[in-house]
């Protein structure tokens, strides 16, 4: 339960509750907004980024832990593997198997490829399965896939990439057909309408949600559908490298078994990359929403391979992250709870924001409201600010948190705290990474032309901050594309001699580089366990 | 000096903090978690988990990233357990009552026991979802067993063999599909993107200089 302190705190909260009903705080100007991340968002902390020396996108920054990770080495470097015993052979190969990657699965298969799955961990252990609060299309009358460009562009600082977004917004409304289809549950009325919300930045209320599961919803109905077309999943199964041939294109890939540690051989035409985020890297060291295997591995194997990546550099912290209690510490408390009505409020009891700014605004303003200002909530971890979770009844009636965000309610509850009578404790979490490879509008990457990226792992999309609900969108509609296009292009794709000769090239470079990390990389899993000697 | 509890995995002691979960106690011990760790947020299943405080006759289930270890706490995780999908092709299924007798007929073997109900780490109606399933009732069956996360704790307690949380993934992609009315709005803006409605106007956009976008932006309409 909240300390005496926060108790105190609360009580400010509850004074001003009444009076901060039915009032809207003011949007930030776009001056304002500016300012305001320049001084506080993390990506604008310069001793957090190192330069990248090696590749593709040699001289631009990364993040501190991704660099270490682009300038170590193969694993296989001192590894005799042989590739000519094959123990895969596809058509198309899909590494990763969240949303993004059963997406492609399942049209690859609908279009008649052989095609197989990969996947750290298991089908659905993705950050798919925990986005909670929705999934943006224009689909309403009042609404238009132009809309919906305008918002994300601008939410992204106007640096999407206008041949993905473009794609992003015009197959949002058949992306969410299509999932309909396969029988998601979306919240609908009597009438069939779906209920639709307003997200951070978004001008019309296009958030689609299935309570707040909605990525769990979208993901088991993915991986249903992948096992009902008996599609060959290979679980704990992880691509530690790329395969190319003698005629630069990709081969396959070395895959490794995560229990026995044996390695395997995956034969491919082509090959979508789909391997996700890169939240468990604790960039900053930042807690993080995301998933246990989410280490940017994808990142790493198309870089050593030579594909560039695009806004490497920008991150999303989702700026309500729990905060209080320990347990669940750096969880994602959903923006739907400010969607439903829920305020940002510091420790005086004010509403310091409008609590629908896009996320690397709301992120920074509650960092400047802990720091700069002094009015955050001292916990026993660090500090936060309220999110006013009583506020979401008194607007839509009791019962309305039970049934609009159930797993939030469920989560707290745990810890003998209940949402709807007091409010709850938050702060910014690491959340998305904005950049990843860069891909052309047919989600082909632009330097291997049988090699293609779909979901977190594609930069580029969204610019340099995302909208909440662009994602779930964006590893339907580019996984759906990819799927397609790699089932097509594999008809037409004749490989040669594969060969690792890469992995080779890129130790020689490093090594005319001076650097020697003394790792090997991709990451895999995050290095939790303690050892005490 | 931090406040410690005793905690035993697969039966070997171990002190850790009394504000971990198992999950993260698991790893203070010093385990590389490979299987039994997914989302670590509550919404994956991957981390069911078994455990017993010493003294005590209940077993209990939970999720091991979501429970705080107490002491004398005894852990055997459940990494994996052979739940049993059956397949289908969802086209052709309808949202008959003879749907579950042909995929999941175990269903009707139900014994009432409820072990299924107490062992839910979400707190769900398992048994009652099941019994909707068994008339037939599917969309009672998809509400009711909405916030399943497939941890599947309920089948390793219940003594008919029914894969419960396969049983409710059918019975709402049935609903979904369906029972849930169509979304007229949806399919008419499918349709108008199919007939190139918004080609032209998408074009014009993309093509539009930075400055007159950041104009367009900053000054847009937000719908109240």
């Amino acid at each position: 339960m909240f300390t005496p302190e926060m108790m105190e705190s609360v009580k400010k909260v509850e004074a001003t509750r009444a009076a901060r009903l039915g009032v809207e705080p003011r949007r930030m100007t776009a001056e304002e907004k500016d300012a305001l991340l320049k001084e506080f968002h993390p990506d604008y902390r310069e001793e957090a980024f190192a330069e990248i020396k090696v590749g593709p996108n040699k001289g631009q920054k990364a993040p501190k832990e991704l660099v270490h990770l682009l300038h170590s080495n193969s694993r296989l470097l001192s590894e005799k593997v042989d590739i000519s015993k094959v123990d895969y052979d596809v058509d198309v190969l899909v590494i990763g198997g969240g949303g993004a990657g059963a997406s492609a699965a399942i049209e690859a298969h609908e279009a008649g490829a052989n095609v197989m799955i990969v996947t750290k961990l298991r089908i659905g252990d993705a950050n798919t399965m925990m986005a909670e609060g929705g999934i943006q299309a224009a689909d309403k009358e009042n609404d238009s896939p132009v809309q919906h460009y305008l918002d994300a562009f601008g939410g992204g600082h106007f640096a999407a990439r206008p041949e993905l977004l473009r794609r992003l917004v015009m197959e949002a409304p058949d992306a969410i057909k299509w999932l309909n289809d396969l029988g998601v549950m979306f919240d609908k009325d009597e009438t069939g309408r779906m209920i639709t919300t307003h997200g951070g930045g978004t001008s019309r209320k296009r958030m689609h949600a299935c309570k707040d599961y909605s990525g769990a919803e979208i993901m088991r109905t993915l991986r249903d559908e992948v096992l009902n077309r008996q599609i060959p999943v290979a679980e704990f199964t992880v691509a530690v490298e790329l395969i190319r041939d003698d005629r630069g294109q990709v081969a396959g890939a070395v895959l490794q078994n995560l229990e026995t540690e044996d390695y395997l051989v995956a034969k491919a035409k082509t090959v979508i990359i789909a391997t996700g985020g890169a939240g468990r890297m604790h960039y900053q060291g930042f807690p993080t929403s995301n998933h246990y295997g989410a280490t940017a591995d994808g990142l790493i194997l198309g870089y050593r391979m030579g594909a560039p990546l695009l806004y490497q550099d920008t991150i999303q912290y989702h700026p309500t992250g729990v905060a209080f209690p320990s347990q669940i510490f750096g969880a994602l408390v959903t923006e739907k709870v400010r969607s439903v009505g829920a305020q940002l409020v510091n420790v005086d009891g004010e509403a310091f924001m409008h609590p629908l700014e896009t996320r690397d605004v709301a992120a920074s303003g509650i960092i400047r409201e802990c720091t700069a200002r002094g009015k955050g909530v001292n916990t026993p971890l660090g500090s936060g600010v309220w999110l006013d979770t009583p506020m979401i009844e008194e607007i839509g009636g009791p019962g309305t948190i039970e049934k609009r965000i159930p797993a939030m309610l469920r989560m707290y509850m745990k810890y003998d705290i209940d949402m709807r009578k007091l409010p709850i404790l938050v702060y910014p979490t690491l959340h998305y990474q904005n950049g990843g490879l860069e891909i052309g509008g047919d989600g082909f990457t632009k330097v291997i032309d049988n090699l293609l990226v779909a979901g977190e792992a594609v930069g580029g999309i969204h610019g340099r901050n995302r909208l909440m609900g662009n994602s779930l969108l964006d590893i339907i509609v580019f996984g759906r594309n990819a799927g397609k296009a790699a089932a097509a292009k594999a008809k037409n794709v004749e490989l040669g001699n594969m060969n690792l000769d890469h992995i080779q090239a890129y130790a020689e470079e490093l090594k005319e580089a001076g650097i020697d990390t003394g790792d090997v990389s991709p990451l895999l899993l995050p290095k939790y366990a303690r050892h005490e000697r | 000096m931090e406040n410690m509890v005793n905690v035993y995995f697969f039966g070997k002691k171990y002190s850790v903090p009394a504000d971990l979960t198992i999950m993260t106690a698991m790893e203070y011990a010093g385990y590389t978690l490979k299987r039994g760790c997914g989302c670590r947020h509550g919404f994956c299943g991957a981390c069911a988990t078994i455990y017993r405080i010493k003294g005590k006759n209940e077993l209990k289930t939970c999720l091991a990233c979501q429970t705080q270890v107490e002491e004398g706490m005894y852990v055997a995780t459940v990494p994996f357990f052979p739940t049993d999908k059956r397949t289908y092709d969802i086209e052709d299924i309808k949202p008959e009552q003879r749907v579950m007798m042909d995929l999941y007929p175990e269903i009707y073997s139900c014994i009432g026991c409820n072990a299924c109900t107490k062992a839910c780490t979400q707190d769900l109606n398992v048994m009652q979802y099941i019994a909707y399933a068994q008339r037939g009732d599917f969309e009672k069956c998809a509400e009711e067993s909405f916030d399943c996360i497939g941890c599947g704790c309920c089948s390793v307690r219940c003594p008919a063999g029914i894969s419960h949380p396969m049983v409710g993934v059918l019975a709402r992609r049935l609903t979904g599909k369906y029972i849930a009315p169509e979304s007229k709005h949806l399919t008419e803006r499918v349709e108008e993107i199919h007939h190139g409605d918004y080609d032209q106007l998408i074009e014009q956009i993309m093509q539009k200089p930075i400055t007159e976008m950041q104009e367009l932006y900053n000054n847009r309409e937000i719908e109240k």
